[in-house]
């Protein structure tokens, strides 16, 4: 395997696994507490369901998007 | 774990490795990648219209994350985007009511399996013949040395001929494309092929992708690299749509969309930056197995009588 492969594959690596704990976290701490909440709102409340969904997966993919960034500028500085 | 909106019991480690497969795919094809999401959900348990609807908010997370990626690499067109979101959200609403009467008929599932197998099996069929012959006329081109190296986003199609003809088509109201390349094409011919993509997404799931893509290519003449970028951006707003459709009509499961959703942001960055090393005839060659595997599993669901 190339230098330049090997290094890319280790940061990667490496981002995975700190993207896997975070998200570990991010599923007990928001999703089990939001479970039960969404649940009752689309028994009871399904338009205000459907835009809180809506919201709740675009704002989902920008913070995740800013994290694995983050994640990458940071293990890029302290490893390349 | 059990997702109590849907009442299903699914492995989050499953979601999230499907997220993450379909997030490569979405990343590089530019497709929601609901041909093998709606399956993969319908293998775990889900009814088709809790999985169409899934899948969907799932694909409007996705992306967001591509199609920023894909906006830095300047293969976004939001001029065309803008316009086709308008002709799939009319496009979406017509599939999403078909959908609702065949769930009172009681026969939705039947009959989405059948019409997804068509589609999927013509799409491969005709994009296969389609990339190969487009290889062979660029292989005989290079070896005439008609064509340089070097990778460019302009890419040719066997198809071409008919791209040409359909542009030639002057009906008013003209548009100009300048970053597509495309000096001038009819508005209703945009509106149409987006209208036709959408009344696949509401009606099969997904962004339907797997139908635009190529048309965009195909029909409009876009090159690939931006019609994959272009498609994703359109995605975001007939997808929200769609998902808020879905919604109200009680076929979201958003936490199973969040969970897959988690593998899919890693997956889109991968598929988003493979993209660069390849010409456009050689990813539509690749797609071709992508709508055949989707094929293979509904009618593997088909004959096993699992939850049909």
């Amino acid at each position: 395997m190339k230098k330049g492969t090997a290094k890319t594959v280790r940061v990667f690596a490496i981002e995975l696994a700190l993207y896997t704990v975070l998200v570990v976290i991010y599923f007990f701490l928001v999703l089990h507490l939001l479970g039960q909440w969404l649940y009752e709102l689309e028994i009871h409340h399904r338009y205000t369901y459907a835009g809180i969904a809506i919201l709740l997966i675009i704002g989902q993919a920008i913070l995740l998007e800013s994290l694995t960034t983050f994640l990458m500028r940071l293990i890029r500085g302290r490893f390349a | 774990m059990f997702f109590p909106i849907s009442g299903a019991h699914i492995s989050p480690i499953y979601l999230a490795i499907v997220g993450f497969v379909i997030g490569i795919l979405g990343g590089f094809f530019g497709v929601g990648g609901s041909f093998i999401a709606g399956p993969a959900l319908r293998l775990a348990g889900l009814d088709w219209n809790f999985a169409v609807g899934t899948d969907l908010a799932h694909i409007v997370g996705k992306s967001v994350v591509a199609a920023r990626r894909h906006r830095a690499l300047g293969n976004v067109d939001l001029r065309l985007g803008s316009i086709m979101a308008l002709g799939t959200i009319g496009g979406a609403e017509v599939g999403a009511q078909a959908i609702q009467m065949l769930k009172r008929a009681g026969n939705v599932n039947l009959v989405v399996s059948i019409v997804s197998i068509v589609v999927y099996v013509s799409i491969a069929i005709f994009m296969l013949w389609e990339s190969r012959k487009t290889l062979r006329l660029e292989k005989g081109r290079a070896q005439r040395g008609l064509v340089k190296g070097g990778k460019s986003k302009k890419d040719y199609s066997a198809f071409g001929p008919v791209t040409r003809a359909i542009q030639k088509v002057k009906i008013w109201p003209m548009v100009a494309l300048p970053t597509s390349g495309i000096a001038a094409i009819s508005l209703w011919m945009i509106l149409l092929v987006a209208f036709v993509g959408g009344l696949f997404s509401g009606f099969l799931g997904g962004g339907a992708g797997y139908i635009r893509m190529p048309s965009m290519v195909y029909v409009l003449g876009i090159p690939t690299h931006l019609a994959v970028g272009t498609d994703l951006f359109e995605i975001i707003i007939s997808a929200s749509y769609g998902t808020f459709s879905h919604a109200v009509k009680g076929n979201v499961d958003i936490l199973i969309a969040l969970v897959m959703h988690t593998g899919a942001v890693i997956g889109a960055q991968i598929g988003v930056i493979a993209t660069q090393y390849f010409a456009g005839p050689k990813i539509r060659l690749a797609f071709v197995p992508l709508p055949l595997i989707g094929a293979a599993i509904v009618i593997y669901t088909m004959i096993s009588g699992h939850k049909l």
